[in-house]
């Protein structure tokens, strides 16, 4: 990949700086030259193809960029690409295996937990950040845990239940 | 033997979306995941002041930006006539600015280049040089004497008003009033505020010169109506223009106009013969789409001594921005606001309404709401409200001595309407049940001795949903009905398509649902598609909660025709006539034999293997449903505050929602949209404040700005339900989707209010942030929020 958007082949390439990044990605390994000024939410989107990961606000408003950077939650819509130099990136692409979803997207399937699922990706990457590192919350500690992701559509409610059915689900398991 | 529904999905099973299994595993298809080969990106330059006249625009230097495929202008568009396009509501309104710029965001300059950063770059290069003209930010200075005229394109315009309307019986009302004890009066302000789906609006413009044909993706409510509009505009034929709405990141009514934008994508295309993608950023879409409300709200209530409503007036002052752009129903001018006071016995009632031009982005669109309804209830319930207290009567009791009784049925209110169904009083005993009303006088009372204060607001409303009927509905002409086309396999699978268009209501898993207990195929047997002109029937789309109400109705009566049909093709397989057969859930059988029957599996199968002769072969038909009348659906809310003295800042203790929207397909779903909707009510009651300077600069045009409820500060919501079947309806149910964003506010702004009219105070407008509740506190004066506001 030598631009920024890898299926433009000729995109300008002259005279436009570069950086050779390795980021790992869902468990692959990746090594790129790209322009600084990407930002790793257009890396993953364009760049990756993992259209999973949403932009809504371009201002880290929104949460619907969150991704994993090392296992906390980061608005990847105001990362630059090259900052995730070296690092472990986790996006919605890789809650699941191939056979098993996460409990998290079970969780919000069951208690119905979104509505357009425009949000959803930023959502369960953030809860998955919170039950990494607490696996017992209570409503209060997801409330907190999910307040830098908005959603429009389903009002939060079944969003705090989908994290607490998978919370308790994972800790049967 | 007869099929257990809620087994198979049927009605009323709260059965897990089907479209979550691509949703949670990152794999939606939303506009700008669509990715098509060669295409290229485009970036519009927008108007950085509200009023000004375009002295010239140098594009020189972006044409020079490496990557940058064409830069267009209004003379771009202008020599193809397509620098003016016609809105939805008979109006004009500005693709590309040729003459001057009427609001800040206007679109004035496109760049079409290889990325979007380079088209980014590249527009940052054009110069626009702005002769600026003083700008106009509310009727007020609109409807000024020596007012700048806003629309000076327009051959007749002499003054900013875009229309006068009326509706009602002056005389009657005027009357009413002569007859009055006590006149209660209120002035609102309704402010605009900002839809805001989580995902933007934005186009892929895909034009082959080879086929002729156009196909643009696009982040419509209402691809059909747009595919006509396409048809208009860009003097295409119909057959050749294909749109697809691909999912929706939410639409909420911000994704129903046809913005300059995709026009400007599909003239990209045409003239650069590759895909053309457009998706704004967030702030484009704060400053120059579809705002709602922005609605200033006047009105008297003439009442008797014991609390009897005897008339209604009502004034409303409309900003609708720079091009009255919002869709309406062609016959009502400010939507269907004379639905307010629908759930009350009004005996006389008038409604006047004025509209203005201002240099602001255009407004006015229905806001998660039926079409300026949500104003409507808002007004209603404010009214209410204030009269209750200016009688010195109980919240409760002055409503059930107004609200239509049960055995009022169908009940024609002042301004024609007709109500059709409702046990109101019962809703609202539920509700006061759940929130401990009973005891609340005392409770408040001990609190303010403690110096806390306690508030309690009421909201109950019928709203009408669902446009049509034909006979009273269409938009720029075209009928508001729906369609559904079922095509059942000969495997008794199906694929069921309508004209109605999903965003996140979950048809997908509805639709089937309603068609398993029409015909009692599996709904798991059955695919839902929408949004495809090419392949969905013509339909209106989704807003105004009419998806259930009209296309879902649509659904019903469409399985009903495969149902007659199967009828004949069971009498053939079973050997008798079609007067013997019986139907139970998915199943035909001999009337007295009922062991001798057939699935409708079976006769999916003959359908195409063994047909009766005289029978077309195929199991397969379509149904367009014209409605008999609007859904009536009644919400009761109740809100319990507490405000804080010393900051203003208020919490919510307590919200019941006591819904009726009659027989509910998916209780899951149902619950899942008023919680929704009442989290909206909640945060343009406390938040989302999106106004404008006296520059006419938009002042909210981000999220940091422009404050969105998070999981944190947005209250638990209790839900409890009534059902009243409605009566006209093929499965008897009501619309819902937008029932507790119209009438939530109200909820909560009476609940603060409550807690706080003890200073003599009467009216906080919306958002109530703590320092317009405080101030009111400090003052006990009314808090106005209209704009503008002071500017840095």
């Amino acid at each position: 990949m030598t631009s920024l958007y890898e299926v433009i082949p000729d995109a300008p390439g002259e005279g436009v700086p570069t950086r050779r990044v390795t980021i790992t990605v869902n468990g692959e390994k990746k090594t790129l030259d790209i322009e600084p000024r990407l930002l790793l939410a257009h890396l993953i989107r364009q760049g990756l193809q993992l259209t999973g990961t949403h932009v809504g606000c371009d201002t880290t408003g929104c949460g619907a960029c969150t991704v994993l950077i090392n296992g906390r939650p980061a608005k990847s819509c105001t990362v630059l690409a090259v900052q995730a130099d070296g690092r472990e990136v986790e996006t919605v692409e890789g809650l699941a295996s191939a056979q098993q979803l996460d409990p998290i997207q079970e969780g919000f399937k069951e208690e119905h937990g979104l509505q357009c699922g425009f949000c959803t990706p930023g959502m369960m990457l953030a809860a998955k950040a919170l039950l990494q590192r607490n696996p017992n919350p209570t409503e209060d500690d997801v409330r907190w845990a999910l307040s830098g992701n908005i959603c429009r559509c389903t009002g939060y409610q079944n969003i705090v239940k989908a994290v607490l059915w998978a919370a308790d689900k994972m800790r049967e398991q | 033997m007869a099929l257990d529904e809620l087994k198979i999905g049927g009605m009323g099973a709260s059965r897990r979306r089907v479209e979550d299994n691509r949703f949670i595993r990152g794999k939606g298809r939303y506009i700008d995941d669509v990715v098509l080969p060669g295409m290229l990106h485009m970036e519009i330059l927008r108007s950085p002041v509200a009023h000004a006249r375009i002295k010239s625009i140098d594009t020189s230097a972006a044409w020079e930006v490496p990557g940058v495929r064409l830069v267009m202008t209004g003379e771009t568009l202008a020599a193809r006539n397509l620098a003016w396009m016609p809105t939805l509501s008979y109006d004009t309104q500005a693709v590309m600015a040729t003459d001057k710029v009427r609001f800040q965001g206007q679109e004035v300059a496109a760049v079409i280049a290889d990325d979007p950063y380079i088209a980014k770059d590249a527009c940052s290069r054009i110069v626009v040089e702005y002769e600026q003209l003083p700008p106009i930010v509310n009727p007020e200075q609109a409807a000024s004497p020596d007012a700048p005229l806003v629309r000076d394109d327009k051959v007749n315009q002499t003054t900013n008003k875009i229309f006068d309307w009326e509706i009602g019986d002056k005389e009657a009302t005027d009357r009413a009033f002569a007859e009055a004890d006590v006149v209660s009066t209120i002035d609102l302000h309704y402010p605009r505020s900002h839809p805001s789906p989580l995902e933007t609006c934005g186009s892929i413009a895909d034009y082959d010169r080879a086929t002729g044909k156009l196909t643009v993706y696009m982040t419509s409510q209402a691809p059909h109506i747009i595919r006509a509009a396409v048809a208009m505009v860009a003097e295409l034929p119909e057959q050749m223009i294909r749109v697809i709405s691909p999912d929706l990141g939410g639409g909420f009514g911000n994704k129903v106009p046809v913005y300059p934008g995709y026009v400007i994508s599909i003239l990209a295309s045409i003239l650069t013969e590759h895909p053309v993608k457009w998706v704004e950023d967030r702030s484009s879409n704060l400053i120059s789409t579809g705002f709602g409300r922005d609605i200033y709200l006047q009105g008297q209530l003439a009442l008797r001594k014991d609390g009897k409503i005897l008339g209604m007036r009502m004034h409303t002052i409309s900003d609708h921005g720079a091009f009255y752009a919002d869709a309406q129903p062609t016959k009502f001018k400010i939507g269907l606001m004379h639905s307010t006071f629908a759930a009350y016995d009004v005996p006389a009632a008038h409604l006047t309404s004025v509209g203005w031009y201002t240099n602001k982005a255009p407004g006015g669109v229905a806001y998660r709401c039926s079409f300026r309804v949500t104003e409507a209830m808002f007004f209603q319930e404010r009214m209410i409200h204030a009269a209750a207290n200016d009688l010195g009567m109980d919240q409760a009791e002055f409503r059930r001595v107004n609200l239509v009784k049960d055995d009022q049925f169908p009940y024609r209110t002042a301004f024609g309407f007709l109500t059709d169904s409702g046990q109101y009083g019962k809703c609202l005993d539920i509700a006061l049940d759940a929130i401990g009303y009973a005891n609340f006088k005392q409770e408040q009372e001990e609190a303010r001795k403690r110096g806390k204060l306690l508030g309690i607001g009421i909201s109950t409303m019928t709203e009408p949903l669902g446009a049509g009927n034909s006979r009273e509905y269409d938009i720029i002409g075209i009928k508001m009905f729906d369609s559904a086309e079922l095509r059942v396999h000969m495997t008794g699978k199906a694929i069921l398509r309508t004209g109605a268009k999903t965003q996140g209501q979950g048809h997908e898993t509805t639709w089937a649902q309603i068609v398993a207990h029409e015909l009692g195929i599996p709904a798991e047997d059955i695919v839902v598609e929408e949004g495809d002109t090419d392949t969905a029937p013509f339909g209106m789309g989704t807003y105004a909660s009419r998806s259930t109400p009209v296309a879902g109705a649509a659904v019903a009566m469409v399985s009903r025709k495969i149902r007659a049909k199967a009828r004949k093709i069971a009498a053939h397989l079973l050997e008798v006539s079609e007067e013997d057969i019986e139907w139970e859930l998915g199943r035909f059988y001999v009337r007295g034999n009922h062991e001798r029957g057939v699935t409708i599996q079976d006769c999916a199968l003959a359908a195409y293997s063994n047909v009766p002769d005289g029978l077309e072969p195929g199991l397969e038909n379509n149904a367009y449903y014209d409605p008999p009348n609007l859904t009536w659906p009644f919400a009761a809310y109740v809100c319990k505050v507490e405000v804080d003295p010393e900051t203003g800042v208020w919490d919510v203790l307590k919200f019941v929602a006591v819904d009726d929207c009659g027989v509910r397909i998916n209780p899951m779903i149902v619950e899942g949209q008023i919680m929704g909707g009442l989290t909206e009510a909640y945060a343009m009651a406390s938040m989302q404040y999106i106004t404008f300077d006296e520059e006419g600069n938009c002042i909210g045009s981000n999220f940091m700005d422009y404050l969105l409820p998070t999981s944190w500060e947005t209250p638990g919501f209790e839900l409890h339900e009534v059902v009243t079947p409605c009566p006209h309806h093929p499965i008897g149910a009501k619309g819902i989707g937008e029932c507790a964003t119209v009438g939530g506010p109200a909820a909560f702004v009476n609940a603060v209010m409550n807690a706080i009219e003890h200073t003599g105070v009467r009216n906080v407008d919306m958002p109530l942030m703590p320092n317009r509740v405080y101030e009111a506190l400090q003052t006990g004066l009314d808090v106005s929020g209209a704009p503008p506001v002071k500017g840095d």
